[in-house]
């Protein structure tokens, strides 16, 4: 009860301060030197108001207040005191506000980061940035307020999603939203150096670091995300193009062009209308990410309510912000001066530009994808899906070109290069031909663009491989970050080629024999815990090798929400995972169970992981060498 | 004749031009092959002519109509007003129970039988497909 009442007038004064901060802002851009230090009190002060506001509604949370709206949805006494903290962003409301509290705290550090740049500059952004904050208070209060009340309180919660009591979906969100929502500063940062025509290689050194600290969280968010569903959902996958998927990816491949984009700003002061644009559409894509999740058009586990006026709202603010920020664009961004522009053919930047390309068609396929159902069933009301196949189909055979630029791009010069010494790279080509056509040898399906596929993403290995040895961590981030991408190729291709899989309905003591596998259901155990019921299946499963495993999946009775969860019992090892999962069918003596064997699984974590360790090198060096 | 910058811009023009012909192309083609359009139980029974395509089928699973055996699960989806018999081997999602909403995946084999290759997994107990939904609303 009180709790909720200071979080709320916390929110309302958090608002009011947005309006000191943009008059003292506007009165400090004409008149003084230096940034007056009023508007970085202000700035703290809204920063910390959010912050009193988040946590009241952690505490409604803990304190189990069912007279607060947001916590009798989605919370219930018997749950896990840490499920209850993480059931404060488990939810619509609570998201929000959490994605209003890393705005204010992203823009209170670029504050105070960035005292060595111009002024007007910093306070430019800072407008910016406080027109999305403004939008995202005026949103929460008016749409979707976290400390709505209720009279007279309940006295018992509805509970949490069981599927979303875990603890990679407890830290997920506020991964996701630092990457999600650092877009922002860049977005706002962008607008004011176009606007003061600023862009220059001290300002791109300068939002370099922002852009990093965005792609490394939004990186490690897909990350847990996917990690997740693998052992949760339990279909035994890492990704399956499911549009909430999508729409994290897409500001992942915006940002991930805009980074590149930036190192060559940096170096050769080119490709401005590249940088512009693209932080334009990531912050784009982050928000239409949250309109189209929030909004209940897409159905997922993300779709907390189904409320049309919230939606509208965001659609509206969405319209307003790409609006404002392509008048910019066009207005004062002046093309770059024709000298500097040319480069030769062979070159660093053409191989860049090319992939850049590539990651903007990548883009578009997910977009459309994405997009296009929610859009015909608006036109036509036909409802049809797009499934994996279309993704495949678009995206694969481009990756080839893609991977081998990837490869040769760090071995050209900037401005030119030439094609003496290049005979070495061929060499490595041929090796990776050979290696894969030994793996792909005895497969049957799909052989020649498996092959072609493994080949170059051998190639993008063994060159990487080879730049870490001779160029002496030179350019250690980025020889990192792409070993990463080869790995993650690899380890997804053998994975999809080499997988097995075997489904089918058991009783207890019933066994089942495959091809390759004996699976016996020997024994069903019950245990109740506090907030559910488990049912533990005992597995042995005996392979072609002889070798035998016992496997233990289980089935969760929640008893509030009254759901039914399946955890999957998982074997990892380095070179597989062994994956079970079993269900109930309407209570009879049937279970069904799916046992799948997985090469290489954990590569897949342990590549997206080093291609974010190269991000974090980048961002770490840049700190030291200044 | 022309300049080299002249040449190069031409050339640029057409290649870009070339491009985005093939993108569009591409993205179209794939998508007329790879969409998959809901229909319910009634509207199969509306069909003129039954296509060799994937295609979803969604609606209540009926009362008292799962049969399951160690290779299949069968039962019967309805809207209430048509019906149609669904076998089905793979994975059941946890929310799979009688009275309850389903969308299933897979190809018809004639008005009356459908063999599905996915049924699609839900998140709560109060979650209904949309197309399911629409469905139910549209007798």
């Amino acid at each position: 009860m009180l709790f909720s009442l200071v979080g709320y007038y916390s929110l309302v004064i958090g608002l009011c301060s947005s309006f000191f901060i943009i008059f003292f802002s506007v009165k400090n851009f004409r008149n003084y030197e230096i940034l007056d230090n009023k508007i970085l009190t202000f700035v703290f002060l809204q920063f910390f108001l959010v912050i009193v506001s988040f946590f009241g509604l952690i505490l409604s949370f803990v304190s189990s207040d069912f007279s607060n709206e947001t916590v009798f949805n989605n919370s219930h006494t018997t749950k896990p005191l840490f499920y209850k903290i993480a059931g404060t962003w488990g939810n619509h409301e609570g998201s929000l506000l959490l994605w209003l509290l890393v705005l204010t705290l992203f823009i209170f550090l670029f504050l105070i980061k960035s005292k060595d740049q111009p002024k007007r500059y910093r306070i430019l952004t800072l407008l910016f940035q406080q027109v999305i904050i403004i939008g995202f208070f005026v949103f929460l209060l008016k749409t979707s307020n976290p400390f709505n009340y209720i009279f007279p309180a309940p006295q018992e919660g509805l509970g949490l999603n069981p599927i979303l009591q875990d603890p990679a979906l407890a830290i997920h969100p506020p991964v996701l939203y630092l990457g999600y929502v650092g877009s922002s500063i860049i977005f706002s940062s962008v607008l004011a150096a176009t606007t003061l025509n600023y862009i220059s290689r001290e300002w791109a050194t300068h939002i370099k670091k922002w852009i990093l600290i965005s792609w490394i969280f939004l990186t490690l968010g897909i990350l847990l995300g996917s990690i997740w569903a693998y052992y949760e959902l339990g279909w035994g996958g890492f990704w399956f193009w499911d549009p909430v998927e999508n729409i994290s990816l897409m500001p992942w491949l915006a940002l991930t062009t805009l980074l590149h984009c930036i190192l060559v700003l940096e170096k050769k002061l080119i490709l401005t209308s590249w940088v512009i644009i693209l932080s334009i559409t990531t912050f784009t894509l982050s928000m239409c990410g949250t309109f189209l999740v929030r909004s209940g058009i897409l159905n997922s586990v993300h779709t907390f309510a189904n409320d049309p006026e919230r939606g509208l709202f965001i659609l509206t603010f969405l319209f307003i912000l790409i609006f404002l920020s392509l008048f910019i664009f066009f207005i004062f961004h002046k093309p770059e001066n024709k000298n500097t522009k040319s480069f030769f053919w062979l070159s660093k930047e053409t191989s860049i530009l090319i992939n850049n390309w590539f990651m903007m068609y990548f883009l578009s396929v997910v977009l459309i994808g994405t997009v296009y159902p929610i859009f015909l069933d608006v036109i036509s009301s036909q409802k049809i899906s797009v499934g994996p196949p279309f993704y495949h189909k678009l995206i694969i055979p481009f990756l080839i070109p893609f991977l081998l630029f990837m490869a040769i791009g760090p071995q050209l010069k900037w401005i030119k290069s030439d094609l003496e010494n290049k005979k070495r790279l061929l060499i490595f080509f041929l090796f990776s031909l050979l290696l894969s056509l030994f793996i792909t040898k005895n497969l049957d399906k799909n052989f020649l663009i498996n092959t072609i596929l493994i080949t170059s993403a051998f190639y993008l290995f063994f060159i990487t491989v080879r730049d870490f040895f001779l160029k002496k961590f030179k350019n250690i981030q980025q020889n990192i970050s792409h070993f990463g991408f080869s790995l993650l190729i690899l380890s997804i291709l053998f994975n999809n080629i080499f997988s097995s899989e075997v489904i089918t309905n058991l009783k207890v003591g019933e066994s089942f024999q495959s091809e390759n596998f004996l699976i016996t259901f020997t024994d069903l155990d019950q245990i109740t815990k506090k907030n559910y019921t488990s049912f533990i299946g005992n597995f042995s499963i005996k392979d072609s090798n002889n070798t035998l495993d016992v496997l233990k999946p289980e089935l969760r009775i929640y008893n509030q929400p009254n759901i039914i969860t399946s955890e999957a019992d998982i074997k990892s090892s380095l070179l597989s995972d062994k994956f079970i999962t079993m269900n109930t069918v309407q209570n009879e003596e049937y279970f069904n169970v799916r046992y799948q064997v997985k090469p290489f699984m954990v590569w897949i974590w342990i590549s997206v992981l080093l291609i974010t360790l190269g991000g974090l090198i980048s961002l770490l060096k840049k700190k030291y060498e200044k | 004749m022309y300049g080299y910058k002249v040449k190069l811009r031409f050339f640029f023009i057409i290649l870009i031009l070339i491009s985005t012909i093939l993108f569009v192309f591409l993205i179209l083609k794939s998508l007329e092959e790879n969409v998959v359009y809901f229909q319910s139980p009634s509207d199969i029974k509306l069909l003129t002519e039954l296509e060799n395509k994937k295609i979803r089928v969604g609606g209540m699973v009926k009362k008292n109509s799962i049969k399951i055996s160690t290779e299949t699960v069968n039962f019967i989806i309805t809207d209430f007003k048509n019906e149609i018999d669904v076998t089905y081997s793979g994975v059941v999602p946890n929310l799979f129970s009688e009275g309850k909403g389903v969308v299933a995946e897979g190809y018809l084999k004639d008005r009356n039988f459908f063999v599905a290759s996915k049924i699609l997994a839900k998140h709560d107990e109060n979650y209904m497909p949309p197309e399911v939904k629409a469905a139910l609303e549209e007798k």
